[in-house]
């Protein structure tokens, strides 16, 4: 079995790279620092990966994406995990910084995600970290959301298609994870680990779901902010 | 979601800032006093840094390589000893040195030289780290070992977190044909019959400790474990715990832990382990009991509880161990568990490493009476210090500060070592 693993250096990307090397995967890592990469390489290869490439890009950069999936070749997973939580704030009237957000948060997902859906083997997944944020516009994350959504809606559409290769698309929406992304965000009880999100994603993949919210209850906190009149939704 | 805090709970503390060090390239930040932090489970406050900054190791856990022919691993210094024992007992490797949880990283255990049962065979834990690379706050990254940079080597080996951060270590592991061990229970009755115990088992179990009911002072009860790793493959009844730890609500307990439930308790727990016959366990549930519960430290209520670790050299022998444990119980205040061990003589090469060949006692108390209570462990240190003992840092929250300086002379040495801008709330409290 083969997975890649796109922003590999992410602290939930490793934990799910961690299952697939305990059960003796080959592993492609993308990400962006190199000592970084090989840092976590090394760590699978100990933890029993049977062979770990690495592949350092800067995902903002599409001009690697066709090289990045040839260089994967065949794969029997994909994780595409890469991204990052721009201060919503700080960019709310800068229209270059929302652009380069959304291009990171979405468009790379987007052309990498077609990319792969060519190498994948039958039977194989492709997987997306999404998030909760892409459920609905908020003026705390909207450009953040907003690509995400833009994810979710893809993934929907690529998962019919892909449907008749017997690929699944699986969706994952997670909530409040602490990982180095939230650094700067208070954490309260709704925060999970990296670890169970992991373990969540690695599940999710073996099963096939569709569209998975992690922790599990984000699906009935996402249903209820989803539900709210315009007019209350100012946070 | 981490607060920062010690084990013990009884320390307030707020760090300034916390800064996450999650990769090997980390360089600490030069503009304030820093502390790595693992999982906080020392016990007083040689683990905060109270107004200054924390570096927080809980993602500096990546394995770098493993011999399984040689049991050489090398992992980053956040790795815990869970993350090492998932890793390594499948592949027929164990731990050289464990302390009473496996929830502690490799960072905190060569700072704080940890010991385990196997003390008089295998010595400290600084005794099995072959190499660490340590990165000072000028940005220099340091690989230390016995010939090389050696006196930083000997200073961060129970150097307290304050000769650099230690981004990653090379240990000794130790072979083992399976997880499971022979352990016997022996009741004893007073402290001469745990000492004449613990020499004849010392010579035919690997690990020795005993709990001790501290109630009876120097002729109290108490139960003498002795183990060994089985050659056996595991019989199928043997459990480990595969996940997390239970988060139990045990502060609701925290009412409960008075003198006369805890010596209620103490009784049945005499009673339920008096017998000595020889028992297949597996070894999660002989080294870590208290793993099993996540926060077993709320117990002791809002306001934690302060552990108090000493050593009396084996030259002094036993009367003063007595003396203390007479202290104690004279003063009727329950300390809940009470461990008792002999350390061999295998010197460490740490500095300021705690142990030595004599006896050891740890007891615990709920940080409540503090008014008896405190005067009372001062009382003890006295009595320490007489027999040229020392009491262990990793448990401390009130040594007087000279009588920190006089258990361990060599504190200046650590101090002429120790990176300028590293320091914690233990450092100083004892060093000001």
């Amino acid at each position: 079995m083969k997975v890649a693993v796109i922003g590999a250096t992410s602290a939930i990307a490793q934990e799910v790279a961690k299952l697939y090397a305990e059960a003796g995967a080959s592993l492609f890592l993308v990400g962006r620092d190199e000592t970084r990469l090989l840092a976590v390489a090394g760590d699978l290869r100990v933890r029993g990966a049977k062979e770990v490439e690495t592949f350092a890009a800067d995902l903002a950069d599409r001009s690697r994406d066709a090289a990045l999936v040839t260089a994967a070749g065949a794969v029997d997973v994909v994780l595409i995990a890469h991204g990052s939580l721009p201060d919503q704030r700080a960019i709310d009237t800068d229209a270059a910084a929302q652009a380069a957000a959304f291009e990171l948060n979405a468009t790379s997902f987007i052309a990498l995600a077609t990319g792969f859906a060519n190498v994948i083997r039958p039977g194989g997944v492709l997987a997306v970290i999404g998030s909760v944020a892409g459920d609905r516009g908020r003026r705390s994350n909207y450009v953040y959301g907003a690509a995400k959504a833009a994810v979710h809606a893809y993934c929907e559409g690529l998962r019919a298609r892909l449907a008749e290769s017997d690929i699944a698309v699986v969706l994952i929406k997670p909530g409040w994870v602490d990982t180095p992304m939230t650094a700067g965000m208070k954490k309260n009880p709704l925060f999970a680990g990296a670890k169970s999100v992991g373990r969540g994603i690695h599940d999710a993949i073996r099963k096939r779901r569709a569209t998975v919210y992690l922790p599990f209850y984000w699906r009935w906190i996402s249903l209820l902010v989803r539900m709210l009149p315009a007019r209350l939704v100012k946070f | 979601m981490s607060a920062y805090e010690s084990w013990g709970r009884s320390i307030p503390s707020r760090p300034a800032r916390v800064v996450e060090t999650s990769w090997t390239s980390a360089v600490p930040p030069q503009d304030d006093l820093v502390l790595p932090y693992g999982l906080g489970r020392s016990y007083g406050d040689v683990c905060l840094n109270n107004g200054h900054t924390l570096l927080d190791t809980a993602r500096l856990t990546r394995f770098r390589r493993f011999d399984a022919g040689t049991g050489v691993l090398e992992c980053e210094g956040g790795t815990t000893l869970d993350d090492i024992l998932r890793l390594a007992v499948p592949r027929g490797w164990f731990l050289p040195v464990t302390p009473g949880t496996k929830f502690v990283t490799i960072g905190g255990c060569i700072a704080n030289d940890v010991h385990g049962k196997n003390h008089h065979r295998a010595g400290t834990f600084g005794r099995h780290v072959r190499s660490f690379e340590l990165v000072r706050s000028d940005g220099t990254r340091l690989r230390c070992a016995s010939d090389e940079n050696a006196a930083l080597y000997r200073a961060t080996i129970g150097g307290l977190g304050l000769t650099g951060l230690i981004v990653s270590a090379e240990i000794q592991l130790r072979r083992i044909e399976s997880p499971s061990m022979t352990v016997e229970r022996v009741p004893f009755r007073s402290l001469a019959e745990f000492d004449a115990l613990s020499r004849t088992s010392d010579a035919t179990h690997e690990y020795t400790v005993a709990w001790f009911d501290s109630f009876g002072g120097r002729d109290s009860r108490g139960i003498f474990f002795r183990g060994n790793h089985d050659p056996a493959p595991p019989a199928p009844k043997m459990r480990r715990p595969t996940g997390e730890p239970l988060p139990l609500p045990v502060a609701q307990f925290a009412p409960l832990l008075h003198p006369l439930t805890v010596r209620a308790f103490n009784t049945a727990y005499f009673h339920a382990n008096a017998r000595p016959k020889p028992q297949r366990v597996d070894y999660d549930p002989f080294f870590y009991p208290l793993d099993a519960i996540a926060n077993w430290n709320g117990i002791y209520g809002p306001h934690g509880f302060l552990q108090y670790q000493f050593v009396i050299p084996e030259e002094a022998g036993l009367e003063p161990v007595g003396e203390i444990l007479d202290r104690v119980a004279k003063t009727r205040l329950a300390s809940f568990l009470t461990v008792i061990k002999k350390f061999g003589a295998l010197p460490s090469p740490g500095l300021l490493s705690f142990p030595k060949a004599g006896t050891t006692v740890c007891l615990d108390f709920a940080a409540r009476n503090t008014d008896v209570l405190l005067p009372m462990l001062d009382a003890c240190d006295a009595v320490v210090e007489d027999a040229r003992g020392s009491v262990y840092p990793a448990k401390d929250a009130r040594m007087a500060p000279e009588r920190f300086r006089r258990f361990f002379p060599q504190w200046e040495e650590l101090r002429a070592q120790a990176d300028p801008r590293f320091s914690s709330s233990f450092w100083r409290r004892v060093t000001s």
